[in-house]
């Protein structure tokens, strides 16, 4: 039993992490139909800045993560012009599986330059340490904040998708981009914006899953594969498939490190693997929120 | 087209430019790898173990080249065919035979066999889904591979393979140069059957399946009976590349199953240009030597030189180093280009 509450805590906590980070990934996905396997390697620049702007400058927390969102969406916003738009639209995949995995390995050289080899940690406040009651049990604070958190992007997310204009003009050029650009939707515009969204999103995940994402060099190839599979198993552009999706990998992976912990990652990659056998475009295929 | 072109025979004249816009040269391409892989061998005496690696690696990028360049798939998880072959031959030659070509056999047989086997269950997908089930295959043939501890090592690695001389007469010495001329052999015959098997009409329409599938289908052909067969032929030409690996360093490590074994024979082919064959040799060849040269000093100059570069090719060189060589000669010999994206062998 404490160990089911355990898994349960800790498999969500994780979910939620893997969906804000890879529902950032499944929108850009979904709209501008790009593999960009350089997200993680987004998320660990914002993890990294809020480290840096943590222990150096002594920001607070809440500080230290609106910061390193704001720089990472500044610094990577270049990126989509510069390089992104030429590889937009299906015929490209390898391309862009190429030219990401190339900027991938640029950023990781730049980082192990710019900040060194070691562990990077950002010091959670006073509020976030310790443990919180819930009924009879208690959780730790960090977990339920991670949780908090995931569940209001999922909310936000969803709010911004489904009752805005921005989003009702996301929803038109993901359903058919010529279309929408005909009735005057300024696609490039939208495109732009969808980029700074996912890349925003990466780095917001990349600051509050440090403690379970450890932030390092290679942190921008480890866990790609990961926010990748989350994408393939909800489908691309769903915000609720990816939740779907990132928790019930979140919750595999961690039960099978709890329980058979010999076995590390072969639970996550057979559930993959059978997840996708049987629901080859994902959960949610089509449906954008 | 050109202007004197007559009105009377367009059709024939254009099937002519495409047919040949230039002699096809693409013959050369082994024994001239054979030729040069000979002459380094006495250039280069001292990178005798380099060079071997460099070999079995071109032979495992040009089984990645079958699949990608002339299927059209897309995928990383090629190393789970290339350390599956590794792994077959090296614990036969620990525990059953010695032969190094009968080990090559094995290690071809396991490779195809487990490319049959995902193949079947995975080609029905495309795109990215495709791209996350042939890496979750590698990461589970990795995970076995770790767990048998007792038949492979585990992470210390499988080491102990040692091989008889090949055919009985050419001992496998320390310095390495029976490894290297057997390894270089095995990579020049690689190149000829591949060059065979894409040139049959086998290989043609798994090209025809890459360029439109519908089509294939409405002409009667199977396209998903097409992929999953070059699939397990590229599977063998990986299971052959790992157990030639196995044979040629005596051990066999968990690397040889990785995501980044896969990523980088991606990476490998691209450089070099797919759909060519020889491009896979020649982007193996240009990023192993590079990699032994940068990251000799500091890993992360390498990462940092090979995204640069990569980023490059997609950037400014789509088709890679062999299409640019191509353009090179076109602009050198005066011919307008006719090189065809879609590959030549």
């Amino acid at each position: 039993m404490e160990t089911l509450f355990g898994i349960a805590v800790d498999g969500v906590a994780y979910g939620m992490i893997l969906f804000i980070i890879s529902v950032g990934l499944s929108v850009t996905l979904g709209l501008m139909r790009v593999v960009n396997l350089a997200h993680g390697a987004f998320a660990m620049v914002g993890g990294y800045v809020a480290s840096y702007a943590a222990q150096t400058f002594g920001l607070p927390y809440a500080g230290a993560l609106v910061v390193a969102v704001l720089l990472t969406v500044l610094a990577t916003l270049p990126l989509e012009t510069l390089l992104y738009r030429r590889i937009y639209g299906h015929a490209n995949e390898l391309s862009q599986v190429l030219l990401t995995i190339g900027l991938t390995f640029v950023i990781v050289a730049s980082v192990n330059y710019l900040f060194g080899p070691s562990l990077k940690r950002i010091p959670l406040p006073e509020l976030l340490q310790g443990t919180v009651a819930l009924g009879p049990k208690s959780i730790p604070t960090h977990r339920a904040f991670v949780i908090v958190a995931g569940a209001v992007t999922l909310l936000g997310l969803w709010w911004l998708l489904e009752r805005t204009d921005f989003g009702i003009r996301l929803r038109a050029a993901v359903d058919d981009p010529a279309m929408a650009a005909a009735l005057g939707i300024r696609t490039e515009r939208l495109y732009m914006a969808t980029f700074a969204l996912g890349t925003g999103l990466a780095a917001l995940g990349g600051v509050l899953g440090a403690e379970l994402l450890p932030l390092e060099p290679y942190y921008a190839i480890r866990y790609i594969v990961l926010f990748l599979a989350v994408v393939a198993v909800g489908g691309a552009g769903s915000v609720f498939g990816s939740a779907a999706a990132a928790l019930a990998l979140g919750v595999t992976d961690t039960a099978g490190k709890y329980l058979i912990p010999n076995f590390g990652e072969f639970f996550f990659y057979a559930a993959l693997i059978l997840i996708l056998f049987r629901w080859p475009q994902g959960f949610f295929k089509g449906k954008t929120a | 087209m050109s202007a004197t072109m007559t009105d009377a025979a367009p059709t024939n004249h254009s099937a002519a430019r495409l047919a040949s816009p230039r002699r096809d040269l693409s013959w050369t391409a082994a024994p001239l790898v054979g030729l040069l892989g000979l002459a380094a061998f006495w250039v280069f005496p001292e990178d005798l173990g380099l060079m071997t690696r460099i070999a079995a690696a071109a032979l495992y990028v040009l089984s990645l080249d079958l699949v990608l360049g002339y299927c059209g798939i897309a995928t990383l998880g090629q190393a789970a065919m290339f350390g599956t072959g590794a792994y077959a031959a090296g614990i036969a030659a620990v525990h059953l035979v010695n032969d190094p070509l009968i080990l090559l056999v094995i290690g071809g047989v396991a490779g195809g066999a487990i490319a049959l086997a995902t193949g079947a269950l995975i080609l029905h997908a495309r795109g990215l889904t495709l791209l996350m089930l042939t890496i979750a295959v590698t990461q589970i043939v990795q995970e076995v591979a770790n767990k048998a501890r007792d038949w492979t090592g585990g992470s210390d690695g499988l080491s102990g393979v040692d091989p008889a001389p090949v055919f009985g007469l050419f001992r496998f010495d320390m310095v390495g140069r029976t490894s290297y001329l057997f390894a270089l052999a095995v990579l020049v015959v690689g190149m000829l059957v591949a060059r065979r098997i894409v040139r049959s009409p086998f290989g043609l329409a798994c090209r025809g399946v890459k360029e439109d599938p519908v089509r294939v289908a409405a002409l009667g052909g199977s396209p998903r009976a097409y992929l999953v067969t070059m699939y397990a032929v590229a599977g063998m030409f990986a299971g052959v590349a790992g157990a030639l690996t196995a044979v040629s360093s005596g051990i066999v490590g968990l690397d040889s199953v990785s995501f980044s074994w896969s990523a980088e024979a991606l990476v490998m082919l691209v450089l070099g240009g797919t759909g060519r064959l020889y491009g896979a040799v020649i982007g193996t060849v240009a990023f192993m030597a590079a990699h032994h040269i940068l990251a000799a000093t500091d890993p992360f100059h390498w990462m940092a030189f090979i995204g640069l570069f990569l980023m490059g090719v997609v950037l400014f060189l789509p088709g890679g180093i062999a299409a640019g060589l191509e353009r090179l000669r076109d602009r050198l010999t005066g011919t307008k280009s006719g090189s065809a994206p879609g590959g030549r062998a």
